[in-house]
């Protein structure tokens, strides 16, 4: 059976091309790039000259690079790091929205510093969006740093970085991006934005899981999160992964090329595939907004059904999405990216996503549009709430409690 | 990804019985859209009283769909009687087992099932007589105590995953905690417990001593080991291990599985029992 992956916003495959420039580094070369020799040295340039391409991707200054293990060490970082070197303010601003890395931390900063802190989490409109004045009037003078995603990992909606970024830099605030979603899929060039910190996963962008990036520009005060030897200036210790690294910087140099694609074909096959699907399963809600969004991802709710059981029917036809829905996430409620935007809990539980890449094809946007409509028609010929004749309209039951 | 078994596969991709029956003898509802699954069953008995037939129609994850036809096949040709006895144990069982996150699937075909009988005899149904716990998931103390009796379950997450009752905003943890304090409670009286219910510190140290020198200590000299009482701090047994013991990678395991256990039996059984540094 033929995969058909349409989950690349959990992660990626890796390109060939970033597979084959690694593997010299598991073999051959597998010096040490702080080496004083020749032999540890050239690996201390391949290390270099990946960092060159990636900084070109963003637009940022190599030294302004860090190499972490992770999307989820970089946020973090980023985090912990602002809050230690503003140590009189103990405000953190951040949105209802945010991936876990995020979120959790924020949540639980009380225990890992051991000081109270005061979190905003920034409501979103029912479309995904951010309010830009309510952001503007959470921010005081006790705001340390603000953490906004450049783009949702579940919706792909896009958040005004540009302008959430120079408002907080007027008024003397910290401010971090978690770009993981959003590096690679969208042009970012960071000497037009003014943030502080962004944050981006190799994985999510065909090179391998275990290799991330923080940015920190240039001037912004950094206090180290993992401590130890002098690489990367004494910013974070550890050996390099120098072979991920190298992989990390063949596939920013490739995303940098395949942008257009990206935002032309890739997109077109979204829409594709979201229009399709939006006008032949009746009652269906694109969640998120139509056009503040990535290119290559979709969540469509599916109401009076619900996302794992999608989940399972699609599997077996090799298609691979995902789902905000409770059960998928192993808890009882829908994920807190649904809650936020409000979907109604009709809708909620059914949520799928889609998410593509450069290497999905039309045959594979056509299978899916072949297989999954008779998925959700089998599935709500089974649901007590399917009445045929629902016209879009949505029920009326909501979350009693007042957690939401 | 959930590990399923191959019969929730089967009952999934292929339930059996799915639809509704006309002039049903008996119509269980329970769960809701809100809640993320829910179940209509539909039954209808011959002249003798036994189950002629059953159908479903269910809203929810896979193991939901397969506990609902798992139940209909199950209750099919049993008298009315027996299907009573049907609880959410035999259900996970037909099926092979499910995820323990998932045991609330099971337990929503039973209450269908009770609903259902409810609806037939014409009585009101006694699982929505008594007070709501969980105002999430329209959970009530019955359905929990009921759940915490017959699963014998410990913790609330053991509740959550049973009845979903404290999985949404939290704010019944601690009633639930209470639930499960008087269930245990219950479960002393109905077994007659010699220890009494409440000791004063030096009868607890006493006691504790006692344990340690007459079981614990010996056991623990074959191994080359030792225990010292250090200190007790409320249900806090703070002791120091010695020897063999100490340096063991296993002294975790030791204290917990074997010190703390013996000196729940014999003591107290919320005493908990840590290594002084
Ligand atoms: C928006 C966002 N932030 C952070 C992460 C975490 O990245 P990593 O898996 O590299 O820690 C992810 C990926 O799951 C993500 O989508």
């Amino acid at each position: 059976m033929n995969t058909v992956y349409m989950d690349n916003n959990a992660t990626t495959r890796v390109a060939p091309e970033v597979v084959e420039v690694m593997l010299p580094y598991f073999s051959d070369l597998y010096g040490n790039p702080s080496s004083m020799h020749t032999f540890g040295g050239q690996v201390g340039h391949a290390v270099d000259e990946a960092r060159g391409k990636i900084a070109s991707l963003l637009g940022a200054g190599p030294d302004e690079l860090i190499f972490t293990s992770c999307g989820t060490e970089s946020d973090s970082t980023a985090i912990l790091s602002a809050l230690q070197s503003s140590p009189g303010k103990r405000h953190i601003v951040t949105t209802r929205v945010e991936h876990p890395a995020v979120k959790n931390l924020c949540e639980n900063l009380d225990k890992l510093t051991g000081h109270k802190h005061k979190v905003t989490q920034l409501p979103v409109n029912s479309d995904g969006t951010l309010d830009l004045n309510l952001y503007e009037e959470s921010l005081s003078d006790e705001t340390a740093i603000v953490s906004a995603m450049w783009a949702n990992n579940e919706t792909g909606v896009i958040f005004p970085i540009k302008e959430m970024a120079e408002i907080a830099k007027s008024r003397g605030i910290l401010f971090h991006t978690d770009a993981v979603q959003a590096v690679g899929k969208i042009p970012i060039n960071l000497s037009q934005v003014p943030i502080d910190f962004l944050s981006l996963s190799g994985h999510k962008l065909h090179a391998p899981k275990g290799i991330g990036v923080l940015y920190v520009r240039k001037g912004t005060p950094f206090v180290p999160f993992i401590i130890g030897g002098h690489q990367e200036h004494g910013r974070r210790g550890g050996t390099e992964n120098v072979a991920s690294i190298v992989g990390l910087g063949k596939a920013c140099e490739m995303a940098a090329k395949q942008m257009q694609d990206e935002n032309t074909r890739v997109k077109g096959l979204r829409d594709k595939l979201e229009d399709g699907l939006l006008a032949s399963i009746p009652s269906s809600l694109l969640n998120g907004h139509k056009t503040l969004r990535l290119p290559n991802t979709t969540n469509i709710s599916f109401e009076f059904v619900e996302g794992e059981a999608i989940l399972l029917h699609l599997d077996r036809f090799g298609i691979c999405a995902s789902s905000g829905s409770a059960c998928t996430s192993g808890s009882l409620e829908p994920s807190h990216v649904m809650r936020a935007m409000g979907v109604p809990f009709t809708a909620a539980h059914g949520s799928i996503r889609l998410s593509l890449s450069v290497y999905n094809t039309e045959a594979e946007v056509d299978f899916v549009l072949e297989k999954l409509p008779p998925v959700i028609a089998q599935l709500r010929a089974m649901s007590p709430f399917w009445q045929g004749e629902h016209k879009g309209k949505t029920g009326s039951s909501q979350c009693k409690c007042s957690c939401s | 990804m959930w590990e399923y078994t191959d019969k929730v596969r089967d009952h999934f991709m292929n339930p059996r019985n799915v639809g509704e029956i006309e002039n049903a003898d008996g119509i269980g509802e329970v769960g809701s859209l809100a809640c993320g699954d829910a179940l209509k069953l539909f039954f209808k008995l011959d002249d003798a009283g036994r189950i002629a037939d059953a159908k479903f129609k269910t809203f929810g994850c896979a193991s939901a769909i397969a506990s609902s036809s798992a139940l209909t096949e199950m209750i099919k040709g049993m008298p009315l009687e027996e299907a009573e006895k049907v609880t959410n144990e035999d259900i996970a069982e037909y099926l092979g087992g499910l995820p323990k996150e998932k045991m609330h699937c099971s337990v929503m075909g039973r209450e269908a099932l009770e609903a259902a009988i409810a609806y037939y005899r014409g009585i009101p149904l006694p699982m929505a007589e008594g007070e709501v716990v969980c105002e999430c998931f329209g959970v009530t103390d019955i359905e929990v105590r009921r759940a915490i009796a017959e699963s014998n379950l410990r913790s609330v997450e053991e509740i959550t995953n049973f009845t979903k009752a404290g999985g949404g905003c939290g704010k019944c943890h601690e009633r639930l905690e209470e639930l499960l304090r008087e269930a245990r409670h219950e479960v002393q009286q109905i077994i007659p417990d010699k220890r009494p219910t409440r000791l004063t510190n030096i009868q607890k140290i006493k006691l504790i001593e006692e344990v340690l020198g007459r079981e614990v200590r010996p056991t623990l000299r074959k191994d080359g080991g030792d225990i010292e009482l250090v200190d007790v701090d409320g249900d806090f047994v703070i002791v120091s291990l010695r020897g063999a013991c100490g340096s063991c990678k296993k002294s975790q395991t030791t204290l917990k599985e074997y010190v703390e256990k013996k000196l729940r039996e014999q003591v107290l059984d919320t005493l908990i029992v840590e290594e002084g540094k």
